[in-house]
């Protein structure tokens, strides 16, 4: 399908984009909350993609090459919008839309508020990290991914993927004890 | 004392969230009506492209090329002050007719 696209079938493009966009929304939705930031990201992937088609060598598979593009632009963009984010953790205890995301989980049983509730709480917490911080806890903490794969996929060395680890975990800390727990025993 | 999570606690609760891979409608045809209405480059927005390019350099040479004809002015206009005061101090006798 590659070699169709390189070799001018621009129209076979969409069998890739059909094809990979699922898992593409997927870790996209781990970086942006906004629906339109999510869709114009995917867009900006596939684009890449699609321009820098021709430098991508079969030495390894497509979809690692893919993943490594996804995760590079997702850090652009929290970069760019660092500065944007003004989450504010205290309303999530006392504003009437996201009051007691943890009481809600705790205390309804049905499994997808139960999951929204926790979805919202990590988005949260995640908001309150500097761009580094989050997307070395979401790769190393939350999808488990090793040093190495975290260093091939964002383009650092191993030695600072350690670095950046030690101190998201200090932030993740500082932004944990911000979170008001007691509601929820 | 008021309880808070451990990043233990966090990261299982962020593990169990399930990644959201819904796609919206269609949007295989929102990529593919940009990659397909990306206007091909003429060549009069190449030479564009490269004259703008070039204005530093040309901006940078102007400056170098000021800055030599500045020092080699100094020379000269040191020349001129030698020669007008050799012209206003003359004695009188130095070639002036002043019979007229």
């Amino acid at each position: 399908m590659i070699a169709f696209v390189r070799g001018g079938q621009t129209e076979k493009f969409e069998i890739l984009v059909i094809r990979y966009q699922p898992k593409i929304f997927g870790v996209v939705r781990r970086y942006a909350r906004r629906e339109p930031e999510v869709q114009d990201i995917v867009q900006e992937i596939f684009l890449k993609v699609f321009q820098k088609l021709e430098t991508f060598r079969a030495d390894a598979p497509f979809e690692h090459w893919l993943m490594r593009l996804a995760v590079r632009t997702c850090y652009d963009f929290l970069r760019q919008h660092q500065r944007n984010r003004e989450y504010n953790v205290s309303d999530l205890g006392d504003s009437e839309n996201n009051s007691n995301v943890l009481e809600r989980s705790s205390a309804e049983p049905k499994a997808t508020e139960r999951s929204a509730a926790a979805r919202e709480l990590v988005e949260a917490i995640l908001a309150q990290l500097s761009p580094a911080a989050r997307m070395v806890i979401t790769l190393l903490e939350i999808e488990e991914r090793s040093i190495k794969e975290i260093a091939k996929l964002t383009g650092w060395s191993e030695t600072l993927v350690k670095v950046r680890a030690f101190r998201a975990r200090a932030e993740m800390k500082k932004a944990l004890a911000k979170i008001p727990v007691e509601k929820y025993l | 004392m008021k309880k808070r999570l451990t990043p233990e606690e966090f990261v299982q609760i962020a593990r169990e969230v399930p990644r959201d891979e819904r796609v919206p409608y269609a949007f295989e045809k929102r990529i593919m009506a940009h990659i397909t209405s990306s206007p091909a480059l003429d060549p009069l927005s190449l030479w564009n492209r490269a004259l703008w390019r070039a204005v530093a350099p040309c901006f940078g040479i102007m400056l170098i090329a000021f800055a030599v004809s500045f020092s080699h002015h100094d020379e000269i206009a040191a020349d001129s002050d030698v020669d007008l005061d050799n012209a206003v101090l003359a004695p009188p006798d130095a070639g002036f007719d002043l019979s007229v």
